[in-house]
C-alpha cells in the first residue's frame, strides 16, 4: 500500500532532517491520529487596534492598524499588520494592492532613522545629530532672508518678498501639520511655495 | 486558543477579532485525510463556505495578492517585467494567487476584452491533491470544504501538483513543501472571510457560504445577460465536485479564453484508482517531481525510474498546463 | 469632488475620461461597480488606452491624448443639435441668458483680443453688456444673438462626429455612441457622473478640459444633484487639505488670495473682493471675505494684527508674478537665482518635468533641505547611479541637509479627501530611529530662527516676531491645539447685533463655524473653510457615525465636510424652481414652504425661497457660467488646442502651437520636439501596483510590478522590430530612458485628420534609483517644461518621442 510506503519513506524524511519535528518527535503509531489537521493561529490576538487612514491617494480609505504595544499608552509599538475597516463608509474595509501593504511602506528598509548631511562635493552622506541639523538649516536660511529679502519694490511698495529660497509642501501631511508648516513659510515671506496639487 | 467560540464567517466584510477565540472548525471537521484509510466520521457537517470570483467586477488592480502576501506572511521574489502584465510570473510558494490578464477580441463584436482572472486553489469537493498525496496528513479537507496543507507532514513529493487539475500547488525550493491557498483557514476559523476577499475594491471576491455565494452568482449573472452577455454563467465544475472558489464568467461557454481555466476540470483517472496502482507507478510519479537530489536520497533505492514509468507519469498529468518554470530571481 | 465618494452609488452613468479611477483609486472606484450592480448604471471610458477601468466598461472609445476639449465640444454639439439640454435648469441655474459684450469673438482657434507678441488676451471683451441699473443684461427667452446660450452654440458647432474623428482620432460611430449615452442624461430623472483625474489637468490646456465637462454636467442639469457632479479625483491623501490650506505660491487658505504689489493696502486688496451680485436679489457669499481675512489674519499675528495696521496686510508677501509655481521656481533655480530649497514629503527630482533640467537646477542649489520618510531621488541627485542618475558628486557644490520623518502609522491629525471630508486619525506605531513629525521640525526651524532674529537682528523680523505660537509645549504643538486654531475661536464675548446684551460666543470659547466669524478683530480662524471641524462640541473630525438615512450615501455623522459639513456642493441645484426635487427618488433637499428639508446641509441659507436665490452663491451671478468672462487666461469657452508637441497640427489653425497663452520660459524653446524628428505621440500615467515613487521601497508593491517598463501597439512593435519583452530605447528632445516593452491590444494606432496614423507611446511613472524595486528611469526625463496657461500644472500626458530596440542599461550596444 502507498500509505505503507510513504509511512517508511516519511520516517526516513524525518531521519533526513527536513521534516517537522512534530513528526520527529512522536512515535510512528501515533503520527496518524496525532500529527492534528490544524491552522495557523490567529495573529491578530492581543494586538492594539489603531483607526487611521490610508496615506496614499484621497480616497481615504479606513484602516485599522494593528500592533504590538500602543503608543498611546506611551510604549513602544511595532505595527504587524494592517487592514481595512469595515466600518468606514467609503471602503467598506476592502483595500487596494497599495493599501493591503501599507505595513510594507512603514517598515520599508529604506525608511530613514537619523538625519545626514552631504556636505558639497562629497560622494556621501554622514550621520549627524538634530541639533546639529536644525541649527544649520536655521543659519542658511536666515542668511540667505537676510542677503535677498525684498523689503520694498522698486516703486517703494512693501513687498515682503523672500523669493531664493523656496518649499515643498507634502501632501501626505496632516491638516495640522500644513497649518504649522504654512504659519512658518508665509510668515518668513517664502513665495515660492508649492504642494503637490500642480504634479 | 480559549474563549468564546468564533462564529462561522458569512462575509468577508468585516473586522477581525483581537481577543482570543476558539477556532469554529478542528481536527474533528476532517472529511479527508491524504494517504488516511481509517479516518472517523466527522460528528458534525459544517456549512460548505465558498469564495465567488467575479470576472466581471474585476479590475486586475492585484489587491488581492498584496493582501494574500500581508496575511500569509509571504516573501515573493521582485521579478522582471517580461512584457506582460503578471507578477510574479507564475504562481510560486511565495505566491498563492495571481491574477492573470489575457487580451481577447471577441469575434462577435470585434471588441477588445481584457480578460482578467484571479487564479488561485479552488478547493475542490474532489480534491485532485489530496487524492494524490502519498504523504499522510499532509492534505486535509474540513467538511466546510477547505482544502488545507499541513506542511509538518508533507514530504514535498510534488504529487499534487501532479494531481491538480488546475496547476496550483508550488514546492518550495527553500523547504521542500508544497504551498497554496488556505482559503485562509486561520481567518475562517475565527469567523473571518480570506485576506483577499476582504480586500479586494470592487468586492469581485466575495465570501460567505456556498449558497449565498451561488444565489448571488445567479444575480450577477442576470445582470451580465441584460449587458449583453448571453452566455454569461457560474463556473463550479462537477468533474471535481464542484468547488469552493467559483467563477462569475462573462463566456462562461468559453472557459479557457480566462488564461486556460479548463473546460471540465477532473482528476486524472489515474490518481483516482491511486490506491490500487502498484508502488512503482506511484514512484515514477515522484521521480518525475523529484526536487533534486535530496529527495532521491530520502526515498531511497526503492525511487530508480524506468523509462516507461516516465511515460505513465506524463500520462497522470497529461491535459494539464505544463509544469511551473522556473521561480523568478530573488532578491541579492 | 463636488460629491462624495459614497454618492457615486447614485449614479445612471459614469465617464470615465482623463482619469482611470479603477487603477488609480480602486477603492472609490468600488462605487462605480456599486452603482452598476444596483442601479443598472452603465460605465463609459474614453481614453487613448484601454485601460483597467475599461476592462470593466460597457463602453470604450479610443481617444488621442490632448483633444479631450475637441470631443466634449463634439458632445455638447451633438446634445444642442439633437434638443438634448435639461432646459430648465439650464435656464435658471447658468449663465445661458446673460447677453455678452459687442466686440467679442471667435475664429480661427483665437478669441478676440489675442496680442501674438505679448502671448497673452486682453480680456476686456470678454464679458456681460451691463445695464442702467447696475446688473448683469439677460435675455430669459434666449433669442439674443449674443446671450451667452447662442454663442456656445455657435462656438461647439464646428465640432461635428467628422471633426470629432479628424481631431481626436475617435471613429464617428463611437463618438456618436458615447454622445448618445450622454446625452440620454438630459432628463432630470438621469444623471451622468464624470470622474477625471491628472488625465485632463496635466495638460497646457487642462483647465479647460475640465470646464468642457463642467459645461457639458450644466446642460444636462447634472450638478448638485445625487449621483452627479464634476468629481476629481485628487491624488494624495491630504492634497485637497494641503490646496484648501492655502500652501501654493498664490494662495491663502480658504482660498483666499496672496495680495499682488498693484494692491497696495488692505483696502485696495478687498476692493477687487468683495463681489457685488450681478443680478437683483442674489446672494454672493465673497461679501463675506473681510470677515475671513480679518480673522486669518489673527489667527497668524494675534494681537499685533489690529484694524489701525489693517490686521499686519503689510506682512503678507505681495506677488510681481502671477505665482511663484514649481516651474518658475526650478526655472530660477536653474538660472542660479534660488539659493536654498525644502523638499517636506516630496520629490521633485521625480515629479517635475524635463528631469535634466531639474538635476541641473538642484546642482545650482547652496542648500537642500528634504524631509521624508523615506530616502528620495532628490535628497540623492548628487549620487551617482549609472545610467539610472548619471552625475559628477564632485562637481555639485549643493549642501543636502536629509530629515527622517515620522509617517501615517506614527501621526495623529486629520487628512481632507476627494470629497472634502476631513478624517482624523490615530497613531500606532513609535517611528523608527531618530525619526520626528514634521510639526516638530517645522517648530524648531521657526524657533531656532526667531532665536538667531531676536541676537542677530536681520531683514525685517516683524512677522516672525509676532508669530502666534500659543501652544503649551511650543517645541511640539499638539494636532488638537493647531485644529482647534483652524476651527477659531472667539477673542473677545461676542454679542448679538440685534441684542447687545446676548452673549453669542464667550471669550475664548470656539466659534460653531464661519459664520460666527467677524471683520472687526474680535473672531481669529485659520481656514474659515474648516471652521466647524472643531468647535464646542469637540472634534467633529473624529465622529465615526456610520448611520445614512435612506441610504443615500450621506453619512452626515462621519467625520466633518467642509464647508459645515455640506456632503454634496450646490445641492439647492437638486430641486427645481419651485424647490421640487428634480427626481422624487433621488431627493437631496427640498423646500417645505418655509425653509430647505433633506438629507444634506443645504448651501444657500436655509430659509432662501427657491424662486429667488439661485444655487451659485460663490458667483457674482448666483448662477453658473457656461461663459467664464474674464477669469480664464485662455478663453470665456474651452477652445481647442493641440499640446505643443503634437504628432498633428492644429485643425482649426495650424500656425497656433499649444495652449496661445501658456507661458514658455526662454530656455525651454529649444527643448521642445517636432513630429517629424519625434513621430509618436507619447503619455505618462500611474499603474494600479504602485503610489508615485513610494511603494518601490515597498517589497509587496515591488514584487507585484517590479520593473520600468513602457507600452506600444502590435502596430508600432512592428514598425520598429520591436519584440515584447525586449529592451527599448524611448527618446525625447529632452532625455532618453530604457525599458521594457510590454506590446499590447490595448494601445491601437489612432487615424486623425487627412489619414495620419498616431502612434501612441505609454510611459508609466514609478521606478527611480532607490527602494526595493528595480532601478530604472522615469517618464519625467522625456516630458517638456510647460505647465497649463491657468495654473501652471505641468503637461505630463502628451508630448512627442521616438521609439527603438536596445540593450539593455549598463551593456553597450
Amino acid at each position: 500500500m502507498n500509505v505503507e510506503l510513504s509511512r517508511r519513506s516519511l520516517l526516513k524524511v524525518a531521519g533526513a532532517g527536513v521534516a517537522a519535528t512534530s513528526v520527529t518527535a512522536m512515535g510512528f503509531g501515533e503520527a496518524e491520529a496525532a500529527v492534528a489537521a490544524h491552522v495557523r493561529p490567529f495573529k491578530l490576538v492581543n494586538t492594539t487596534e489603531t483607526r487611521n487612514t490610508c496615506t496614499y491617494c484621497s480616497v481615504a480609505c479606513g484602516v485599522i492598524l494593528y500592533s504590538r504595544g500602543d503608543v498611546r499608552k506611551g510604549e513602544h509599538a511595532e505595527l504587524l499588520h494592517v487592514e481595512g475597516d469595515a466600518d468606514h463608509p467609503t471602503n467598506l474595509g476592502t483595500l487596494c494592492p497599495k493599501g493591503a501593504a501599507l505595513k510594507d511602506f512603514v517598515k520599508s528598509e529604506t525608511r530613514l532613522r537619523y538625519p545626514m548631511l552631504r556636505r558639497p562635493g562629497s560622494d556621501r552622506f554622514e550621520r549627524i545629530s538634530w541639533d546639529q541639523a536644525l541649527d544649520r538649516i536655521a543659519r542658511l536660511m536666515k542668511d540667505d532672508r537676510d542677503a535677498n529679502f525684498i523689503a520694498r519694490n522698486q516703486a517703494g511698495v512693501t513687498v515682503n518678498r523672500w523669493t531664493t529660497t523656496g518649499m515643498l509642501a507634502a501632501s501626505a501631511t496632516t491638516n495640522e501639520t500644513a497649518w504649522t508648516t504654512f504659519k512658518v513659510a508665509k510668515t518668513l515671506g517664502i513665495v515660492g511655495f508649492d504642494n503637490q496639487a500642480r504634479v | 486558543m480559549s474563549g468564546t467560540m468564533a462564529e462561522q464567517p458569512r462575509t468577508a466584510v468585516s473586522n477581525p477579532p483581537v481577543r482570543a477565540l476558539a477556532a469554529n472548525f478542528g481536527p474533528q471537521d476532517l472529511l479527508r485525510r491524504s494517504a488516511t484509510s481509517s479516518l472517523p466520521a466527522p460528528q458534525r457537517q459544517l456549512t460548505a463556505v465558498a469564495k465567488l470570483i467575479d470576472v466581471s467586477k474585476c479590475i486586475g488592480c492585484k489587491a488581492c495578492q498584496s493582501a494574500c502576501v500581508e496575511w500569509n506572511d509571504t516573501n515573493p521574489a521582485i521579478g522582471v517585467n517580461t512584457g506582460v502584465y503578471e507578477n510574479p510570473h507564475d504562481l510560486t510558494e511565495d505566491m498563492f494567487t495571481l491574477m492573470r490578464f489575457s487580451e481577447w477580441v471577441n469575434p462577435e463584436t470585434n471588441n477588445l476584452e481584457w480578460l482578467i482572472r484571479k487564479d488561485g486553489c479552488m478547493h475542490c469537493a474532489d480534491p485532485g491533491c489530496l487524492k494524490a498525496c502519498p504523504a499522510p496528513g499532509a492534505i486535509v479537507q474540513y467538511t466546510n470544504g477547505i482544502v488545507d496543507f499541513i506542511h509538518d507532514n508533507c514530504i514535498g513529493c510534488g504529487y499534487c501538483v501532479k494531481g491538480c487539475p488546475f496547476n496550483i500547488p508550488r514546492i518550495s525550493r527553500a523547504d521542500h513543501r508544497a504551498y497554496k491557498c488556505t482559503l485562509c483557514s486561520d481567518r475562517v476559523a475565527v469567523g473571518q472571510g480570506p485576506a483577499c476577499a476582504k480586500a479586494c475594491p470592487t468586492q469581485a471576491i466575495v465570501f460567505g457560504t456556498k449558497e449565498d455565494m451561488t444565489r448571488h452568482a445567479q444575480e450577477r449573472i442576470t445582470d451580465l445577460k441584460s449587458r449583453g452577455f448571453a452566455n454569461a454563467g457560474l463556473y463550479d465544475p462537477p468533474g471535481v465536485g464542484g468547488t469552493h472558489v467559483m467563477y462569475v464568467l462573462h463566456h462562461a461557454d468559453q472557459p479557457g479564453i480566462y488564461s486556460g481555466l479548463p473546460e471540465n476540470p477532473r482528476i486524472s483517472p489515474l490518481v483516482e484508482t491511486w490506491k490500487g496502482m502498484t508502488k512503482y507507478v506511484g514512484l515514477a510519479v515522484m521521480g518525475f517531481a523529484a526536487v533534486g537530489s535530496l529527495m532521491h536520497g530520502i526515498f531511497g533505492r526503492a525511487n530508480r525510474v524506468s523509462r516507461e514509468d516516465e511515460e505513465n507519469a506524463e500520462k497522470l498529468v497529461e491535459g494539464r498546463p505544463v509544469p511551473p518554470p522556473d521561480s523568478e530571481e530573488r532578491p541579492g | 469632488m463636488t460629491n462624495s465618494w459614497t454618492d457615486i452609488r447614485n449614479t445612471d452613468l459614469v465617464v470615465v475620461m482623463g482619469g482611470n479611477a479603477a487603477e488609480a483609486h480602486p477603492c472609490g472606484f468600488k462605487w462605480v461597480t456599486e452603482a452598476k450592480a444596483h442601479r443598472g448604471a452603465k460605465l463609459i471610458v474614453v481614453d487613448p488606452r484601454f485601460t483597467r477601468t475599461a476592462s470593466v466598461a460597457d463602453y470604450y472609445a479610443p481617444i488621442r491624448q490632448g483633444s479631450d476639449i475637441a470631443f466634449l465640444l463634439g458632445v455638447i454639439n451633438y446634445c444642442i443639435q439633437n434638443d438634448r439640454v435639461q432646459w430648465e435648469y439650464t435656464k435658471a441655474f447658468t449663465n445661458a441668458s446673460f447677453i455678452v459684450k459687442e466686440g467679442f469673438s471667435y475664429s480661427d482657434g483665437l478669441f478676440s483680443g489675442y496680442d501674438e507678441e505679448k502671448r497673452d488676451y486682453d480680456r476686456t471683451s470678454w464679458d456681460y453688456e451691463m445695464g442702467e441699473d447696475g446688473f448683469a443684461r439677460v435675455d430669459e427667452t434666449l433669442q439674443h444673438p449674443r446671450c451667452v446660450w447662442n454663442l456656445l452654440k455657435q462656438h461647439v458647432s464646428v465640432f461635428t462626429p467628422e471633426m470629432v474623428q479628424r481631431i481626436c482620432g475617435t471613429p464617428q460611430d463611437k463618438f456618436l455612441h458615447v454622445a448618445q449615452m450622454i446625452s440620454e442624461c438630459s432628463t432630470p430623472t438621469k444623471t451622468m457622473t464624470s470622474m477625471y483625474a491628472l488625465g485632463w489637468t496635466q495638460h497646457s490646456h487642462g483647465s479647460q478640459n475640465i470646464r468642457a465637462m463642467a459645461m457639458l454636467q450644466l446642460i444636462l442639469g447634472n450638478i448638485g444633484v445625487r449621483g452627479g457632479g464634476m468629481n476629481a479625483l485628487r491624488g494624495h491623501s491630504n492634497i485637497q487639505g494641503l490646496t484648501d490650506m492655502g500652501l501654493m505660491s498664490h494662495l491663502l487658505t480658504g482660498y483666499l488670495n496672496m495680495p499682488t504689489e498693484a494692491e497696495t493696502d488692505y483696502a485696495t486688496y478687498m476692493k477687487s473682493r468683495q463681489f457685488k451680485p450681478l443680478r437683483p436679489g442674489q446672494t454672493s457669499y465673497w461679501q463675506n471675505y473681510p470677515k475671513f481675512m480679518v480673522s486669518f489674519q489673527k489667527a497668524m499675528w494675534g494681537e499685533a494684527a489690529t484694524a489701525e495696521n489693517d490686521w499686519c496686510y503689510d506682512y503678507l508677501s505681495k506677488l510681481d508674478v502671477p505665482s511663484y509655481d514649481i516651474l518658475r521656481m526650478f526655472e530660477l533655480m536653474n538660472q542660479g537665482r534660488v539659493n536654498g530649497y525644502i523638499c517636506q514629503g516630496f520629490n521633485p527630482l521625480m515629479a517635475f518635468p524635463d528631469r535634466g533640467k531639474s538635476t541641473s537646477a538642484l546642482s545650482k542649489l547652496k542648500f537642500l533641505v528634504t524631509m521624508d520618510p523615506l530616502e528620495t531621488e532628490t535628497s540623492r541627485f548628487w549620487e551617482n547611479h549609472g545610467e539610472y542618475n548619471d552625475v559628477n558628486p564632485a562637481s555639485i557644490r549643493t549642501e543636502v541637509i536629509q530629515l527622517p520623518t515620522s509617517c501615517f502609522a506614527e501621526d495623529e491629525g486629520s487628512l481632507t479627501n476627494s470629497g472634502r471630508w476631513l478624517q482624523w486619525f490615530w497613531p500606532a506605531a513609535t517611528p523608527p530611529g531618530e525619526a520626528r513629525n514634521d510639526v516638530w521640525i517645522m517648530s524648531q526651524i521657526f524657533l531656532r530662527m526667531r532665536e538667531l532674529y531676536r541676537k542677530e537682528g536681520g531683514a525685517f523680523p516683524d512677522p516672525i516676531f509676532n508669530l502666534s505660537w500659543q501652544y503649551e509645549d511650543p517645541n511640539q504643538p499638539t494636532p488638537e491645539e493647531l485644529a482647534k486654531e483652524i476651527n477659531g475661536r472667539a477673542l473677545v464675548d461676542l454679542t448679538d447685533p440685534a441684542d447687545p446684551s446676548k452673549v453669542l460666543v464667550q471669550a475664548g470659547k470656539q466659534v460653531v463655524n464661519f459664520s460666527q466669524l467677524r471683520d472687526d478683530g474680535s473672531t481669529m480662524s485659520g481656514c474659515w473653510i474648516y471652521s466647524g471641524c472643531f468647535n464646542e462640541a469637540g472634534n467633529n473630525m473624529a465622529r465615526r457615525g456610520t448611520e445614512d438615512p435612506d441610504g443615500v450615501g450621506v453619512y452626515p455623522n462621519w467625520t466633518f465636510a467642509w464647508p459645515l459639513n455640506r456632503r454634496t456642493l450646490y445641492n439647492r441645484a437638486s430641486a427645481d424652481l419651485q424647490g421640487k426635487p428634480w427626481d422624487p427618488s433621488r431627493k437631496l433637499l427640498e423646500w417645505n414652504g418655509t425653509q430647505w428639508t433633506g438629507y444634506d446641509v443645504p448651501d444657500i441659507a436655509p430659509t432662501a425661497r427657491p424662486d429667488q436665490v439661485m444655487p451659485f452663491i460663490m458667483n457674482q451671478e448666483g448662477s453658473s457660467r457656461l461663459f467664464t468672462r474674464g477669469m480664464m487666461r485662455d478663453g470665456p469657452f474651452p477652445a481647442h488646442m493641440e499640446p505643443f508637441e503634437s504628432p498633428v497640427p492644429n485643425v482649426l489653425n495650424p500656425r497656433m502651437r499649444g495652449n496661445p497663452v501658456a507661458r514658455i520660459f526662454e530656455s525651454d524653446v529649444a527643448r521642445f520636439g517636432n513630429s517629424e524628428e519625434f513621430p509618436f505621440a507619447a503619455t505618462s500615467y500611474r499603474l494600479t501596483e504602485h503610489f508615485h515613487y513610494w511603494t518601490k521601497h515597498n517589497r509587496v508593491n515591488a514584487a507585484l510590478q517590479p520593473e520600468f517598463f513602457v507600452e506600444i501597439s502590435h502596430e508600432l512593435a512592428a514598425m520598429r522590430g520591436i519584440t515584447g519583452g525586449g529592451w527599448v530605447r524611448v527618446w525625447s528632445k529632452r532625455g532618453s530612458v530604457k525599458a521594457k516593452a510590454v506590446v499590447t491590444r490595448r494601445i491601437q494606432p489612432l487615424h486623425c485628420d487627412g489619414g495620419r496614423v498616431v502612434h501612441v507611446v505609454g510611459i508609466p511613472i514609478h521606478w527611480g534609483f532607490t527602494g526595493a524595486a528595480r532601478k530604472g528611469f522615469n517618464a519625467n526625463t522625456l516630458s517638456p517644461f510647460v505647465g497649463d496657461a491657468n495654473i501652471e500644472t505641468p503637461g505630463f500626458k502628451a508630448f512627442l518621442v521616438n521609439i527603438e530596440p536596445t540593450t539593455p542599461p549598463g551593456v553597450v550596444s
